[in-house]
């Protein structure tokens, strides 16, 4: 690892006029993708800004219109163990819970995942089929706005997640096909059904653009919410990755496959 | 250089280190404590975890500057007063370990998995729950009978308290 100086704000006023004094200042939030990049030197940021220690980040409430706002610190383990996240939003429940292993849980957030945007994390799923918002500490973005392109957010250069706030769902579920060495997603399918009736769903692991929704799907469901359902639709491979752990079309299938179990397990 | 205070194992330990020290080279490099391993340094294998503030965590993937004013258990920290704890007693009962590279890392995560369930533990979730441990000696079938073992017998003492 390159040197680099360490921060602890204590507020997020402190986090944001320390980001803004440097051009090379990188966020540190849980540091399960961030460190691990340091050691191989694809990053070298000159300082880390520690969002830990900083109460506005922190705590999982309802809102008062029976959705939940889940601050960007708060952990995997703690969303998975939450007592709220489990009766509002199961889906979201079971996705931080599987999200790496059970160490990396304790550490990473959902701030550091969303704000990472990694092509085969879990979370993105989530907001984007809950039409989730996520709040900064300069504005509030759409969930549909937010995740831009692989790796790429609709973040400014000085701009903070603080919490991602989901909307109340009658239904939510999510299942993933892990990549059997490296526990990221190869196809994960979050499948929502909101309040207002409305179904959304959403894919990541298997995009080249990273997460997206998947119309035939939501169509297939707003008519008729069973796995027989979305059975039948198959996803395009033309703007699936393929890699050595499988091609376009084993992705393809894989979605299919996911999108069934979410529903059934979605109930 | 930033000075950092952690407490390992009880005992407080202050040292003047460079900001990019990783917790597992301090508990390692500057406490002289090197139970804790570095298996991958890809932050795969879990042989260097330890608790910080009672959960597990992966000791080379994070700064041992954000564990400042942190309490850290290491495996060096298990047994009291020369008696193994009931994970290591039941380690070494049930053969769970052949050259022992993980087997710190193991300990820890299992006492971490059997404090998150005080109900007990059935195999599945066992082997669920050492998702972030590799070891490849064992084929891990001992390793799960040690802390099926270790986790029935805690829970006995617990109630033994009540």
């Amino acid at each position: 690892m390159y040197e680099t100086t360490y921060h602890r704000p204590k507020t997020l006023a402190e986090a944001g006029s320390l980001l803004a004094k440097s051009d090379e200042a990188k966020l540190l939030a849980g540091g399960q993708t961030l460190i691990p990049t340091m050691k191989q030197r694809l990053a070298a940021p000159s300082d880390v800004i520690d969002l830990r220690h900083i109460e506005d980040l922190k705590g999982i409430t309802e809102t008062p219109s029976g959705g939940v706002r889940i601050g960007a610190a708060v952990t995997h383990a703690e969303v998975a163990s939450s007592d709220i996240v489990k009766r509002q939003l199961p889906g979201v429940a079971t996705l931080a819970g599987g999200i790496g292993d059970p160490h990396v849980r304790h550490m990473g957030t959902l701030g550091g995942s969303i704000a990472n945007n990694d092509p085969a994390a879990d979370y993105p799923a989530a907001l984007l089929a809950l039409g989730a918002t996520v709040v900064t500490n300069k504005r509030e973005i759409a969930a549909d706005d937010f995740f831009t392109a692989l790796f790429e957010t609709a973040l400014g250069e000085d701009e903070i997640v603080t919490a991602v706030v989901f909307p109340k769902a009658e239904k939510s579920a999510y299942a993933k096909y892990p990549n059997p060495a490296s526990r990221y997603a190869m196809a994960g399918v979050f499948v929502a059904k909101l309040g207002d009736g409305s179904v959304r769903v959403a894919a990541t692991g298997a995009g080249q653009g990273g997460v997206f929704r998947i119309g035939a799907m939501e169509q297939a469901l707003g008519s008729n919410w069973s796995a027989d359902a979305v059975a039948g639709v198959k996803v395009s491979d033309g703007d699936l990755l393929a890699d050595i752990h499988g091609s376009a079309a084993y992705r393809a299938n894989l979605l299919t496959v996911m999108a069934k179990r979410a529903v059934a397990a979605a109930g | 250089m930033a000075t950092v205070t952690i407490t390992v194992n009880g005992k407080k330990r202050s040292a003047a280190i460079e900001d990019r020290t990783l917790l597992v080279q301090f508990l390692r490099e500057t406490a002289g404590l090197t139970g804790t391993h570095v298996g991958c340094d890809t932050s795969q294998c879990g042989a260097c975890v330890v608790h910080v503030d009672g959960k597990a965590v992966k000791s080379c993937t994070m700064l041992a500057a954000q564990a400042d004013g942190a309490q850290v258990t290491t495996i060096e920290g298990l047994a009291q007063d020369g008696a193994l704890h009931p994970v290591q007693a039941a380690f070494r009962e049930h053969h769970g370990l052949q050259c022992g590279f993980c087997t710190p890392g193991m300990i820890m995560a299992a006492v971490d998995m059997i404090n998150r369930y005080p109900a007990g533990l059935d195999e599945e979730t066992i082997r669920k729950e050492l998702d972030g441990n590799i070891c490849r000696c064992t084929g891990y079938h001992n390793i799960v009978k040690a802390i099926k073992a270790a986790s029935d017998t805690m829970r006995g003492m617990a109630q033994a308290a009540e």
